[in-house]
């Protein structure tokens, strides 16, 4: 995929929303302009029609007052002005609930979108983009940046629309009112609008500033009762809460400062407006002795310039955080521009229940030393193999390059399944053709029975398969003990697993579909050794033709395969079935010494 | 299935307010001071449209300028009087929100120094940390802004109408009448609308999770070619967002219509019944722009009462669990004449403690947990004398932290006596007995902050020779000559900045400078590589040497070194003895044994 500008992004998010910002920009003239509307039917009330000066109306507004009488009748039924504001108000209500309304539902559907193609990307990302990220920066860009790019456009965008428009068309009808009087006026916008703009800037390195000792203070707290038996251990407690409260009071001291200049820009800036205002009372005031206004212009004068002071004050605090959107935006941009997983042009998708077949394969982690060095072996199909191998001997590499969760570098060696180089596979089929077990499971926040049933297809009889590879997995009888049985909630909100309960779960999960190929990665590491054993012989009565693969430390697991591998240092050490290797000199022979006999060995 | 994350409702009487007064009694004379100010600036808010009034007619009306400079210093200093009284109020307020946070924080962090372990048990990290961070934030910004909208608000509300009804009282009383019936709209629509921005809170912190889910199931969800389902599931949710957060939009929009419309009905019956009088002459066209300022100006500080208000509501549910943690008290306390003698937590009187030597006697001790149903140990009775070693071993979970947890004072015996050097246990106070234990944690606990200051945190006077000769005798100095700082460089969050190894050497050698008199192990299960497993052993030989050691044991060198291994099973010990002894026996220690045999020697030979 091409690198995607930034702005190209934000089309391809707006996608779908744009008719209702489109209608929220509609309505928000609307406001603007009803808004507008009542110091116009003010002025002419007072002016016009409770006093007596010529009626100074555009024309279709003329012929309206035409139409019900004229002004005398006006002054005999003057609930027809107040019907008038009502009126006005009814249209102003309807396009400000309109504005709200689509405004939300534009920024809405706008979240809805950014969120669900971010994670719809993240999940095609290959799994080496997701080994290279830190958790926690991505959930933030996936939360944060998009909640500041969703106040962006349905906030920051829309509020300046609607400030502009306010200041332009409130600016004309003041102009037209009286020009020397709204150049008065005008002056001060600039001014308060820079001053904003300015002091948000300027404080908003002191909320940065409290936000970290925030942080420390938060962290102080978090460490002392993630630690509290060392704390008590110790009798540090006295210690602990010196410093607690010296963060304490050195954050209370940051937020006390900050809020002495804030109170003080609130403080000044209110200064300057009611400056302002009072400027244009008195010499609004003036102009009128002077016969240069009415009555009802200086008042609907007055209502238009207090319209200003506000917008203007929030522009400049907007205008300051708008660059942050910016910052946003390219930390999404960055998600959004890694390149997802691919399959190959044509990929195919052949039978795999053929023979496995890794061939002189080399692989190292990007920016790492070479892990596995030439490895070559075939299992045949419908064979099992055991890989024994200390820790970092790249076993587990093995299992991953077989599902492609890494893809092997060009002239290093191929991996074939039935003949077919798995590069040449799609992805998903050849996934789906591998059970695979590891041996710290992840399991879903959701029911056992929803974990277990995760990849079965809609439609087919889920809770006999899950109740049969419960079964074999020896989890039935835990699951049944569960007041909830099936329904059982996994993790933080539900029950918490043991190691074992979860590697069983694990096992279930990957035995729900009829898999070719299966692979147990020491995917009965915590379980205890008669489970082990049942659910091993379980796995053996399976009347399936699959190929598996069995990675292990316990010779007992190992011992029952066809052929047995022994990894060392990356490199094939030992190759040969049970029989063999225990005739052998070598890693093999010493592991499964150690391990049978072991009552000399214990009291040696 | 989804479990809701349900909040409680609470309601306290008085909004639970008095129960946080003692809090707020340091800065009682605060409240005046902020209530005048406030008034004040109320009292200049609602002077500002007279101005306008008197311009109206005395300036216009007349056609005269002959008060101007009068008018202009009057209206000048009006602006500064409500410059200085708004600033005055904003800042103590704020002043105020910190003072009170801040003094809930420390209240609570230092109760909960001395809560016991089996509060600890039943409440999880996230949701003290919660009470000690957010709460009481959120109860500091309540009781003092909550006075200060009040007053602004009421007040202005007062004043307008008070103003109002002197003016003309037959123009007020109808655009008075309209006030209530907003207030119950906007009242109904927040009530809606909080309910719906809880929920809101709830779909977020599920997205959130979803989030977290699809990335650190990565793995497993390619693996299994769930991508579209995952994904299919996380559409629900974010739609399920859209629409409630659409919905609450209606009822916000509606809260703003309402307010709207009243004024502009306020404003038509100012027009209506004041143009009327208008043009009789019963009043004075500056009159009328007062009235016309007030319908406008009076319908958003509704807005804000009923914000006020729903705050209030709301803050009680951090009321309740704040001050239900204040109100805790510790299972294991102190008596009186303990604290009489040696001290209490905070203010130990190190100069009554007596030496430990180190004695452990369980006399007849039966032991349940606060929070279980059944007894862990009956009639339990075990001498550990002073310099001996006694290891634990047991499967996961087998509960073999009990002891330790006896021991250590973290729990105490429902019945029968713990004596350390021969007395109760209960006759000295906790800190003496911790001072003198050293604890070595299973997975190592450092703070963040220097390798210096994680050392010295069981002996803070160290010198730098002691902290070397205690980390050469551990084997850890090479771990601290690493860093770029050497004693002064930083560990990290949580020691973030080392490996598992290295903390746990580190760990090692704080508890080896604290010179405990008694020692608790809780040794690792995790792997390492084996340099590292030697040093730890090595290590693990030196710290125990010489002292009253407890050791809830995993490698077979410890186990086999102590002087009395106890073996528990299902919570209960089920077999004692010496390694020999136990090993004879062929039971449940010879089982776990040679398992464990087989481990360790499978993994160090496959390196």
């Amino acid at each position: 995929m091409k690198k995607q500008s930034k702005s190209q992004l934000i089309l391809t998010f707006l996608r779908g929303c744009r008719r209702y910002f489109a209608l929220s920009i509609f309505c928000a003239v609307g406001v603007t302009l009803t808004d507008l509307l009542s110091p116009q039917i003010v002025r002419f009330a007072v002016d016009s029609v409770f006093g007596r000066e010529p009626v100074d109306l555009p024309a279709p507004a003329l012929a309206l007052v035409e139409a019900v009488g004229g002004v005398p009748y006006l002054r005999e039924h003057l609930w027809l002005i107040a019907a008038a504001v009502v009126t006005v108000s009814v249209f102003a209500l309807l396009f400000q609930y309109g504005f709200q309304v689509f405004n939300a539902m534009g920024a809405e559907h706008l979240v809805r979108s950014m969120r669900d193609t971010i994670f719809a990307h993240i999940e095609r990302l290959p799994f080496a983009w997701h080994m290279k990220q830190q958790t926690g920066d991505i959930i933030q860009r996936c939360t944060s940046d998009v909640d500041m790019l969703k106040r962006f456009m349905s906030d920051q965008m829309t509020s300046l629309f609607k400030t502009v428009l306010l200041l332009v068309l409130s600016l004309t009808f003041m102009c037209s009112m009286n020009l020397k009087l709204s150049i008065i006026a005008m002056v001060s916008i600039p001014l308060i609008l820079c001053a904003s703009v300015f002091f948000h800037r300027r404080i908003r390195r002191g909320f940065t500033e409290c936000d970290e000792n925030e942080g420390k203070l938060s962290a102080i707290a978090q460490e002392n009762l993630t630690g509290v038996r060392v704390v008590r251990a110790f009798g540090r407690e006295a210690y602990e809460r010196e410093r607690f409260s010296q963060q304490n009071q050195h954050y209370t001291s940051l937020w006390m400062r900050l809020n002495l200049v804030f109170s003080g820009y609130w403080g000044a800036a209110d200064l300057v407006s009611g400056l302002q205002v009072m400027l244009i009372v008195t010499l609004g005031a003036v102009f009128c002795i002077k016969g240069e206004m009415t009555a009802g212009n200086y008042m609907a004068f007055i209502s238009y310039n207090a319209m200003l002071t506000w917008p203007v004050r929030h522009l400049g605090r907007m205008l300051s955080e708008m660059s942050k959107a910016g910052v946003s935006l390219g930390r999404i941009a960055e998600i959004m521009s890694a390149e997802p997983e691919r399959d190959v042009e044509g990929a195919q998708e052949p039978p795999l229940d053929g023979d496995i077949v890794f061939d002189h394969v080399s692989f190292g982690y990007d920016g790492a030393p070479e892990l596995l060095h030439d490895i070559s072996f075939t299992v045949p199909a419908g064979g099992t193999l055991g890989i024994l191998g200390g820790t970092g001997s790249g076993k587990s590499t093995l299992v991953y390059l077989l599902c492609r969760l890494y893809d092997l570098a060009p002239d290093s060696g191929r991996i074939t399944i039935g003949g077919v180089d798995i590069a040449q596979m799609s992805a998903a089929h050849l996934r789906r053709g591998i059970g695979m077990v590891m041996q710290e499971p992840f399991l879903f926040a959701r029911t056992l029975r929803e974990n277990i049933g995760i990849a079965l297809e809609e439609g087919t009889d889920k809770d006999a398969v899950i109740r049969a590879a419960a079964e074999t997995a020896s989890l039935h009888d835990t699951i049944e003990g569960f007041t909830d049985g099936y329904d059982t909630l996994v993790g933080e909100r539900g029950v918490t697993l043991s190691g074992g309960q979860k590697q069983r779960a694990a096992i279930a999960r990957a035995l729900v579909r009829p898999t070719p190929i299966l692979v147990f990665d020491d995917a009965l590491s915590a379980v205890d050794t008669e489970t082990d054993a049942r659910i091993t012989a379980a796995l053996a009565a399976r009347k399936d033709d699959s190929t598996r693969i069995y990675i292990s430390h316990r010779i007992t697991t190992l011992m029952h395969c066809d052929r047995i591998l022994v990894l060392e240092g990356g490199r094939i050490a030992q190759y040969g079935s049970h029989a063999e290797l225990i005739a052998r000199e070598g890693l093999y022979r010493d592991i499964y010494r150690i391990q049978t006999d072991r009552s000399e060995e214990v009291e040696a | 299935m989804k479990k809701r994350n349900e909040t409680k409702h609470v309601s306290l009487r008085w909004f639970g307010l008095p129960r946080v007064f003692p809090y707020l009694r340091a800065y009682r004379f605060c409240y005046p001071i902020m209530i005048i100010m406030a008034l004040c600036g109320t009292v200049a808010d609602i002077c500002l449209p007279l101005f306008q009034r008197y311009a109206l007619d005395h300036f216009i009306g007349r056609g005269v300028l002959d008060t101007l400079g009068i008018f202009i210093l009057c209206y000048v200093l009006t602006l500064l009087f409500q410059l200085t009284v708004n600033f005055i109020s904003t800042y103590i307020g704020s002043c105020v929100e910190m003072w009170v946070g801040r003094d809930l924080r420390q209240s609570a962090f230092n109760h909960l120094q001395t809560l016991s372990f089996s509060f600890f048990n039943q409440n999880s990290v996230g949701y003290l940390h919660a009470r000690v961070m957010s709460d009481t934030s959120r109860i500091g910004e309540t009781v003092s802004w909550i006075v200060l909208d009040c007053v602004w608000n009421i007040s202005y509300l007062v004043g307008a109408c008070v103003i109002m009804l002197c003016l003309n009282w037959k123009l007020a009383l109808p655009v008075m009448a309209i006030v209530p019936v907003t207030v119950l709209l906007i009242a109904f629509f927040q009530k809606k609308l909080t309910a719906l921005n809880r929920r809101i809170r709830e779909l977020n912190s599920t997205i959130t999770s979803n989030f977290n889910e699809g990335i650190t199931g990565a793995k497993t969800i390619k693996s299994l070619v769930v991508e579209d389902k995952i994904e299919a599931d996380f559409r629900v949710d974010t739609a399920q967002m859209k629409r409630t957060s659409v919905h609450a939009t209606h009822y916000r929009a509606l809260f703003g219509s309402t307010i709207t419309f009243a004024s502009a009905l306020a404003l038509a019956l100012v027009l209506r019944q004041g143009g009327a009088l208008t043009m009789e002459g019963a009043i004075e066209l500056g009159t009328l722009s007062v009235f016309m300022s007030y319908a406008l100006g009076m319908m958003e500080p509704i807005r804000w009462i009923v914000n006020a208000f729903s705050n209030l509501v709301a803050v009680q549910v951090n009321i309740e669990r704040l001050v239900g943690l204040l109100e805790t008290e510790s299972d294991v306390a102190d008596s009186a004449e303990v604290v009489a003698r040696y001290g209490d937590t905070f203010n130990p009187k190190t100069e009554n403690w007596e030496e430990l030597e180190g004695e452990i006697v369980f006399r007849d001790v039966t032991f349940r947990y606060p929070d279980g149903d059944v007894d862990i140990l009956e009639h339990f009775d075990l001498t550990i004398p002073r310099g001996s070693s006694v290891a634990i071993v047991g499967e996961t979970g087998a509960g073999k932290s009990t002891l330790v947890n006896l021991v250590c004072r973290f729990f105490e015996p429902t019945s029968g006596q713990i004596l350390i050097d021969g007395r109760d246990a209960r006759e000295r106070s906790q800190l003496w007995l911790h001072r003198s234990i050293g604890y070595v944690l299973q997975t190592p606990h450092l703070f963040s902050g220097t390798v210096r200051e994680n050392l010295c945190y069981g002996k803070p006077d160290a010198t730098d020779e002691e902290i070397m000769a205690a980390l050469r005798s551990v084997s850890a100095d090479a771990v601290v000559e690493r860093m770029e700082n050497g004693l002064d460089s930083q560990v990290g969050e949580g020691g973030s900045m080392l490996s598992t190894g290295e903390k746990q050497l580190l760990s090692f050698a704080r508890a080896l400078l604290a010179d405990p008199r008694i020692l608790v192990l809780d040794e690792a299960t995790a792997s390492v590589d084996t340099m590292t497993e030697q040093k730890i052993q090595r290590a693990i030989e030196q710290i125990v040497s010489g002292r009253t050691s407890l050791m809830i044991a995993h490698r077979l060198s410890t186990i086999r070194r102590a002087d009395m291994i106890l073996v528990v099973d299902d919570g209960r010990i089920v077999e004692r003895g010496t390694h020999e002894e136990l090993l004879a026996l062929r039971g449940a220690y010879y089982n776990l044994y040679t398992r464990q045999y087989e481990e360790e020697a499978s993994s160090k030979r496959l390196g």
